[in-house]
């Protein structure tokens, strides 16, 4: 983690109808280290995801990737770069999983690397548990299915940076565990990962560092142990939570401290 | 430090890619077995319909109020190219009968019906929806309310091409109205598509309607022709600009097969995997205004063949571009030339308009479509 970063942010701000959206952001993305981008809702993650794949100009602040400006890169540069995974996977047409899978090989189309195409392509399907599904139509799988084919794709990209906006928001427990260890496997192959998440825990658990938005700016930036502090997230929050060690595996895990059934413990006798 | 030419980092392991294939992931038969059982159908699809066409041409050629048996025709053709095979027909009349009248309109129908069909395959691409079409969206009137404006102002400023550069004017007008219109985050919903249809349709019809009011009775006879559709009339002439336009459409639209294919994940995603969508866009638009207006500059307003070929073309062979485009492209001609057969020899003695047959079809497929679709069965949303 001691190379230079792929991606060099500063000073992003962006406001949307009088509302900052991202205020005085900066971030840089080392390979090799997979970055969870936390907050809650409206914080910006996803927006500050955007702003760094190039989908959403921001106002001011500069962006490089690789020691280039985003601006200049050309777009299938920048495609075999950085792949993104989106939160609703959406395909107009009747593909197939296998299919979408292969699109993410299109950025190496006409070079060397497209001989490895089928290889790849079984191997991503391999690696998410998609296999079965391969030869079904991608509109009729499951939201968390979609959400694994689309995780297949971008792994199929072969990409340095590898950006995932909630991933994991439609997945069971099992492929939340899958997606995130594999994600966090490709980093430690040297490629940079970055993963908006929800789940606190899950961010405690595989990354590398955390970056804690709130209202458009970073709160925190730091080891899960530095950042998740009951302190800092109860502020940014705006609720009680619980950072506990887990019993079994380790790792921190975060929890709400539910008021209700902590009242509802006690038992009547004793209140009375 | 600037990596002008990225290196992916591969996700299999070195040793497996450098292996041969038996040496590679248990899936890659079934995949190859996938892919190989795909491409026999994509084989056997195309030597179908290039039966169809074949058959359907000699067949066409020799229907009509003088019959002639498709040997025969086969054998006139033949002896055309130097090849003196087969009898030629006796009938005196039959030779320019055939090749002053028949063989133009088949040939225009083949045509017309591949770019009707390729430019619906094109919309339904970049606007990420199976019911857009040339007809339905209004291109198809955008570009005949020009043509009639030159007609009744009988305008002639590029000589005889005039009318066909209207036509184009008048459909890449009404299609980047649409683009702008209808889309919304690069999709666009049913609803949207087709009210903005409704418009569109709406200034075109009403553009058609002042010049018909204002035209003089030969004028407004032309304008009727158009608004109805039919090959009525086709000249080698007009085949030898409708024929190359549209084939050249037909090859530049090859090309951006595979980005049409990206695009179906959505603009961004397109973007992300490589694709400069903003020019990709402006490249379909044209080559739509292109070949419908190659179309409709000869044959009128002929709906629906861009919607119900690659609908069910795509049931068949699946949604990739590479093969739908071209396969949508023969069965267009396939389609529009059965139905401008039927046109002429249902009635005796009378030519009906093609667009009203493509209509009476096309309409009540549209509508079970639209019902299809809405269920959600057909996945586009």
């Amino acid at each position: 983690m001691s190379d230079s970063p792929i991606v060099h942010a500063r000073g992003l701000n962006l406001s949307l109808g009088g509302r900052k959206i991202l205020a005085n952001v900066d971030i840089d993305l080392f390979p090799g280290e997979v970055v969870a981008l936390v907050g809650p809702n409206g914080a910006g993650k996803s927006t500050l995801l955007s702003a760094l794949c190039g989908d959403t100009d921001v106002d001011s602040g500069s962006i490089q990737i690789n020691g280039l400006d985003l601006k200049q890169w050309k777009v299938g540069a920048l495609a075999r770069t950085r792949s993104v995974q989106m939160q609703d996977a959406r395909v107009s047409f009747a593909f197939t999983a296998t299919d979408v899978v292969r699109m993410g090989r299109a950025p190496w189309a006409g070079s060397v690397h497209e001989d490895r195409d089928e290889t790849v392509i079984a191997e991503a399907l391999e690696l998410t548990e998609t296999a079965t599904m391969a030869g079904r139509s991608f509109p009729t799988l499951s939201g968390g299915e979609k959400a694994r084919v689309s995780f297949a794709r971008a792994l199929a990209q072969e990409t340095q940076l590898i950006m995932l906006d909630e991933p994991t928001a439609a997945m069971d427990i099992r492929y939340q565990e899958l997606v995130l260890t594999e994600t966090m496997a490709r980093a430690r192959a040297g490629v940079s990962a970055v993963v908006v998440l929800h789940d606190l825990s899950l961010a405690a658990a595989y990354a590398d560092r955390i970056v804690l938005l709130s209202a458009g700016s970073i709160r925190a930036v730091g080891t899960p142990v530095e950042v998740l502090r009951p302190d800092i997230l109860e502020e940014v929050y705006r609720y009680p939570v619980a950072v506990i060690e887990h019993p079994e595996s380790g790792g921190l895990a975060v929890m709400p401290i539910r008021q209700h059934l902590r009242s509802r413990n006690i038992p009547q006798e004793e209140l009375v | 430090m600037i990596t002008s030419t990225p290196e992916p980092i591969a996700l299999t392991a070195p040793a497996e890619s450098s292996t041969s294939d038996s040496a590679a992931p248990e899936v890659v038969p079934e995949l190859r077995n996938a892919e190989r059982r795909r491409s026999l159908r994509v084989t056997v699809l195309f030597a179908f319909l290039g039966c169809c066409l074949l058959v359907l041409a000699l067949a066409s050629a020799g229907i009509g109020q003088m019959n002639l048996g498709a040997s025969e025709v086969l054998a006139s053709v033949l002896h055309k190219i130097g090849i003196p095979w087969g009898t030629l027909p006796e009938h005196p009349h039959a030779e320019s009968a055939l090749w002053a009248i028949r063989f133009p309109r088949v040939v225009m129908a083949i045509v017309i019906g591949a770019a009707l069909a390729s430019a619906g395959v094109l919309m339904q691409g970049v606007f990420g929806n199976p019911l857009a079409e040339p007809g339905i969206v209004g291109v198809s009137s955008g570009a005949a309310a020009l043509a009639c404006v030159v007609i009744v102002f009988g305008l002639d400023f590029l000589g005889s091409w005039t009318l066909a550069v209207a036509a184009f004017v008048g459909g890449l007008a009404a299609t980047a109205l649409v683009y702008v219109t209808a889309r919304q985050g690069g999709r666009t919903e049913v609803v949207t598509l087709v009210l903005t249809g409704v418009a569109v349709n709406a200034v075109g019809g009403a553009i058609i309607a002042l010049m018909t009011f204002m035209g003089d009775s030969s004028s407004r006879e032309e304008i009727i022709f158009w608004q109805l559709g039919s090959l009525n009339g086709t000249r080698w002439e007009y085949v030898l600009f409708a024929g190359p336009t549209a084939l050249l459409g037909i090859g530049l639209a090859m090309f951006l097969t595979r980005k049409l294919d990206l695009l179906a994940l959505g603009e961004r995603p397109a973007r992300h995997l490589g694709v400069d969508v903003e020019r990709l866009r402006r490249q379909v638009i044209v080559l739509v205004a292109i070949l419908t207006a190659a179309a409709v500059a000869f044959a009128g307003i002929i709906g629906f063949v861009g919607l119900v070929v690659p609908h069910i073309l795509r049931m068949a062979v699946g949604p990739g571009h590479r093969v739908l485009l071209p396969a949508s492209a023969m069965g267009g001609a396939v389609l529009l030339l059965a139905a401008d057969t039927a046109a002429r020899t249902i009635v005796p003695h009378a030519d009906l308009p093609i667009g009203m047959l493509t209509a009476l079809v096309g309409g009540p497929f549209f509508f079970w479509l639209i019902r299809r679709t809405r269920r959600g069965a057909g996945g586009w949303s």
